[in-house]
């Protein structure tokens, strides 16, 4: 594959556009800069859909690139290869395809912004690190993509970094995914003591000869998936995420929604022959999806900031992905993980459009009735409020019924969840819709005369977005149809080995069948329940002050989830280093030492009084010594 | 030749500034600097990495006493003093606006002959005369030119590094009355001395407190924090870039080859002692409003990692080790820069009154946050390559541990944000302007942020230099641990 020596390029590429942004500064128009940003993404993505036609159309599938030797010690060897297979190419494609219409759409969101060229420099460095993620054929590189992606989320969330919330937000963000990726780096020790490499192939190929269920297996993917909690926001690593919506909104859409978030989700589709051997990893990952999916739907019921509700919603979503790779549904989660980048990054867009329109407001309690001011955001809003919320055919519904088809065919019960958390999905998705874009105008009346609808640099990435995820579905449509499943055919390769360790999906069609009408049911009692509470009787959520008591206090309050850990964790550590310096540092270390510096000051100022000058005092102690030597000699 | 040369130069460097005088001398230090650069990197470039000990000078010194000048440098040796010849013009380079005296360039560069030859030296009794030839000078740096309680802070550090280096000196005298036939200091014969369990633990004890002080590990620390907030800028950068890397080494060379047997009974006692001294410092770390203080305490963090790595006793913690050496000299020097930029620029280091820098200073933020970056250890920096390596050396040794050390990649990110968001994000707070930097400053910073990076990328040359003869020292041990029993 002549393709494939290029590879490197399209990581190269996006890192040169980041480190001749960041050297020209100020050098260059905000016009200019984006430019530059966008065309380096643009093409890596010419690229990677080369590299895709290429992979799809060869018998092999997989293609190994070596770039350099990395870090060789003793027994490890860390090449800094690249691997190019059907898995990554899909993920190229969703990381520089999506990012490329988020950079064109950032221009027109961040044209007045005095630091633009700064913020197309970190958008260039997140995409390079992406995709260092996504090529890495050893999990360092990936560990260097990760950790990476997690320093652009820190740079980007702070972008703004006058603001203290925003900044304490970063912070929170890239320390809650620290404590990930201690779990991730020791999962990767582990990885490497076992197998004795730490490259894909070798690791995979050597895992062959364990017997499924074995402990070791059971930690290595349980350190793994603690890694996935912290990137992909999972119970109980979820809180930096929401909170993560202080960055401008292009960045929450491409990195909070369609990417960097859902490498938790990647890692594990990567890791798919380690998993299948740990049965137990497996069964935790589905609890910790699903709680997590509903979990999160709860709270994205009552919350009134249009991007705290989508933030919420795709914590939801991703715990949608990971109850399907729990099930063994590898291939399934990355359909999931597809369609969601298409039309979570139009929503996040799309309510950047709205709050552009708006002058900055974010609180849905002050829109309703934008529909007919702006002509293009309420269609794509609602092409994606329709995806999301599972009705055929848009994208969202092919790839969500086949996640709850596989749930169910694993726990009834924990499909019933599943259930209540979609049915949710549907109900706070239209909840804000038509908050947003229905009933009357209720912000005010500064905001209605600077209205306008998004220019086009804007609006054609969100019209691109919605044709995308209204199609998306059509790669994976179901077999109970009749239907081939171009998806589940790709990746295929990627998830042979495991393949025959997990129960095929044995449910028969006329289950399937009646799960996906249960499905789109749930869609439209969400829909039916928002529609009455919003458009039929009209109502508008309560204000702050305002509150109704009880669980729906609890809701609007996310649990009091931060204030748990703040005065769990943060607090009794704050107060142990406090007093570890009053007390520990300032009396005991230092005090011991200071002591032992006395004891030698007065033991010297004692055996000074006997150097007194006297020589009839020195000829009385000679005498008396050689007395006592005598004396002991005698004996 | 080479190595006398590096040891010597420094001195005769010295006795030119004294005699000069002239109010060029930080011109005429950054010559010299550069030149012992110069040599570092001609040593480097014919050192054959499979070749054991080169460079060597082997003459009787006292021959009565067994006394040898006896220098030379294997792989570890060769690092260590490249780091050394790095860091000098850094330092030197930082210095340029302190309006430093000849006097000070003098003191600093006998300590340079004092680190050089601790490093190089294949002679027990040679290696501690050194040991003190570098700790003198960096004494008078820091009495001399220290901030307001410098005089009980430096006399305390004074003494607590002295008691530790007299134990050395005992347990070296003791080994060295026990080689055979006409007594010899060579470290060569006193590896070879075999002694019982219970004496190479007490001569283990002697020895690691001596190095435990200089790193320093926990709870041995307590003259540390205070010395380095209260040292000049380059007494502080001498002391955590250069200087503290003595104990580490004294590990290595000295320590580990010599009680083989102590190191079994206590190895895991000391490595428990670093584990809780990265927790703890990390800590404190955690809750100092000074920036210096805050890097102090961090450094103990680091180190701890270093030391906990050394007593894993595998490849690759101890590669991990080699290249941690050299990164933490790298960005403490950055970062201990950075608080010396703060003060000077604003009269302040308290976090709380400084913010919003980046603002005015979009270089210095962009600098500092590499450093800052290096210091935490994020891939494609050196500071990971080291982390990683001792954190997978650690974990083979015992998992659990590498679990406890890991914590530092979580605290260091804690704190070393907090501090970057107090004092360059936000608003500004400081009444005084921070101006950018200017063009000395933007060298020195964009060295070192450039060097953490370059080695984050491709460490390997690094790996390489340390590996064979860190092999060879691990390879003693085994030995004799496995003949023991």
């Amino acid at each position: 594959m002549q393709i494939a020596t290029y590879a490197w390029l399209i990581a190269l590429i996006p890192l040169m556009g980041a480190i001749l942004l960041g050297l020209l500064g100020k050098k260059v128009n905000g016009k200019s800069a984006a430019a530059i940003g966008s065309a380096s993404v643009l093409a890596s993505f010419v690229l990677a859909l080369l590299i895709f036609f290429s992979i799809n159309s060869s018998t092999q599938k997989s293609f190994d690139i070596h770039l350099f030797n990395w870090i060789h010690s003793g027994s490890l060897s860390v090449p800094f290869n690249f691997l190019l297979d059907p898995l990554s190419s899909i993920m190229l494609l969703v990381i520089t395809g999506v990012g490329f219409l988020i950079h064109v759409y950032s221009y027109g969101y961040m044209k007045d912004d005095e630091g633009i060229q700064r913020f197309f420099a970190y958008l260039n460095l997140f995409i390079f690190f992406m995709l260092l993620l996504v090529l890495g054929d050893n999990y360092a590189v990936m560990f260097t993509g990760w950790e990476g992606v997690g320093l652009c989320s820190y740079l980007l969330i702070g972008f703004w970094f006058k603001n203290t919330n925003y900044n304490n937000a970063a912070k929170k963000a890239f320390i809650m995914n620290r404590i990930g990726d201690l779990g991730f780096i020791l999962g990767v020790f582990l990885i490497y003591n076992t197998f004795g490499s730490i490259s894909y192939d070798k690791v995979f190929a050597a895992a062959a000869g364990f017997s499924s269920g074995s402990s070791i297996m059971v930690a290595i993917t349980l350190l793994l998936f603690v890694g996935a909690m912290g990137k992909s926001a999972q119970i109980p690593l979820y809180t930096w995420l929401p909170d993560a919506m202080a960055g401008p909104t292009p960045v929450s859409a491409l990195i909070h929604a369609a990417t960097m978030v859902t490498a938790g989700v990647y890692m594990i589709a990567r890791s798919n022959v380690l998993y299948v051997l740990a049965p137990f990893t497996l069964s935790v990952i589905t609890l910790i999806g699903v709680c997590t999916a509903l979990f999160a739907a709860t709270i994205a019921l009552t919350q009134n900031d249009i991007k705290k509700v989508l933030a919420y919603s795709t914590v939801s979503q991703l715990g949608f992905m990971f109850a399907a790779l729990g099930a063994g549904a590898f291939a399934s989660g990355v359909f999931h993980l597809v369609t969601h980048a298409f039309f979570k990054a139009l929503l996040f867009l799309a309510a950047g459009s709205v709050i552009h329109a708006m002058s900055g407001e974010q609180d849905i309690r002050r829109m309703g009735g934008l529909r007919k001011l702006l002509p293009i955001t309420y269609p794509v809003f609602l092409i994606g409020t329709i995806a999301i919320s599972g009705i055929p055919p848009f994208a969202g519904f092919f790839s969500k019924d086949e996640i709850l088809a596989h749930v169910y065919a694993c726990s009834p019960i924990l499909y019933v969840l599943l259930m209540v958390a979609s049915v949710l999905t549907s109900f706070y998705m239209f909840r804000l819709l038509f908050l947003t874009f229905f009933g009357n105008y209720r912000g005010t009346k500064e905001h209605m005369h600077h209205m306008h609808e998004s220019p086009s640099v804007m609006t054609i990435p969100l019209m691109v977005l919605a044709l995308l995820s209204v199609l998306g579905g059509f790669i994976g449509l179901p077999e109970a149809w009749g239907a081939n499943h171009w998806l589940n055919g790709f990746l295929a390769p990627v998830f042979e080995q495991s393949s025959g360790r997990v129960n095929a999906l044995e449910l028969s069609h006329t289950t399937e069948l009646t799960l996906m009408a249960f499905a789109l049911a749930g869609a439209f009692i969400g829909l039916a329940i928002a529609y009455s509470k919003y458009i039929a009787k009209n109502q508008v959520p309560a204000e702050d002050n305002n509150q109704p008591e009880g669980l729906y206090q609890l809701s609007y309050n996310k649990y009091y989830v931060d204030e748990l850990y703040d005065k769990v964790i943060v607090k009794p550590l704050h107060k142990i280093s406090e007093s570890a310096i009053a007390f520990l540092e300032k009396n005991v270390i230092s005090r011991s030492v200071d002591s032992f510096g006395r004891i030698t000051l007065n033991g010297s100022r004692l055996s000074r009084n006997l150097q007194t000058g006297y020589i009839g005092f020195y000829i009385f102690f000679m005498v008396m010594a050689i007395l006592l030597i005598l004396l002991f000699n005698r004996i | 030749m080479i190595t006398a040369l590096l040891i010597f130069l420094p001195l005769l460097f010295a006795a030119l500034l004294l005699l000069i005088r002239s109010d060029k001398s930080k011109y005429l230090a950054l010559t010299f600097a550069l030149a012992q650069l110069g040599l570092a990197i001609t040593a480097l470039l014919s050192f054959d990495k499979t070749a054991g000990t080169q460079f060597e000078i082997h003459i009787d010194w006292i021959k009565q006493l067994g006394i040898h000048f006896h220098v030379g440098m294997d792989g570890i040796s060769l690092l260590l003093v490249l780091l050394t010849c790095v860091l000098y013009p850094l330092i030197i380079l930082s210095s340029f606006k302190n309006k430093r005296s000849a006097s000070f360039y003098a003191l600093m560069f006998i300590m340079q002959t004092g680190l050089l030859g601790v490093f190089t030296a294949l002679d027990g009794f040679l290696f501690y005369v050194f040991w003190e030839v570098a700790l003198i000078p960096v004494y008078f740096i820091c009495l001399l030119w220290g901030g307001v309680n410098r005089v009980k802070i430096t006399f305390r550090f004074f003494i607590y590094t002295l008691f530790g280096s007299l134990l050395m000196l005992a347990a070296l005298i003791y080994i060295y009355l026990m080689t055979p036939g006409q007594h010899s200091f060579e470290l060569a014969d006193l590896y070879q001395v075999q002694l019982d369990r219970m004496t190479q633990g007490l001569l283990f004890w002697a020895i690691f407190i001596a190095f435990a002080i200089k790193m320093p590990i926990f709870p041995f620390h307590s003259w540390q924090p205070d010395t380095y907030t209260d040292a000049p800028q380059e007494g502080t950068m001498l002391l955590s870039g250069i200087m503290l890397k003595m104990g580490i080494y004294g590990l290595i060379r000295i320590l580990i080859p010599m009680t083989p047997l102590g190191l079994e009974d206590w190895g895991t006692t000391a490595l428990v002692l670093s584990l809780i001294g990265i927790v703890y410092a990390s800590l404190l770390a955690w809750v100092q409003n000074d920036f210096k203080r805050l890097i102090a305490y961090s450094s103990i963090a680091h180190i701890g990692l270093i030391a906990a790595g050394i007593f894993s006793l595998n490849t690759q913690a101890w590669q991990g080790s080699a290249m941690q050496m050299i990164s933490h000299g790298i960005y403490a020097t950055g970062l201990f820069f950075v608080a010396s930029l703060f003060e000077s620029r604003t009269g302040t280091r308290n976090m709380n009154e400084l913010g919003g820098i980046r603002l005015q200073s979009p270089r210095f933020n962009t600098l500092f946050l590499i450093i800052l970056l290096g210091s935490i250890g994020l891939p494609l920096t050196s500071g990971f390559i080291g982390e990683f390596l001792l954190l997978g050396g650690l974990f083979q040794h015992q998992a659990w541990m590498a679990g406890v050390a890991g914590l530092s990649m979580i605290f260091g990110a804690v704190y070393m944000l907090g501090a970057f968001q107090k004092t360059m994000l936000g608003e500004q707070r400081s009444t005084v302007l921070f101006q950018e930097l200017d063009t000395t400053e933007t060298i020195t910073l964009t060295i070192i942020a450039g060097l953490i990076i370059l080695l984050g990328v491709y460490p390997q040359p690094i790996l390489d230099i340390a590996g064979p003869s860190m092999e060879k020292i691990l390879a003693i041990i085994h030995h004799t641990s496995a003949s023991a029993h």
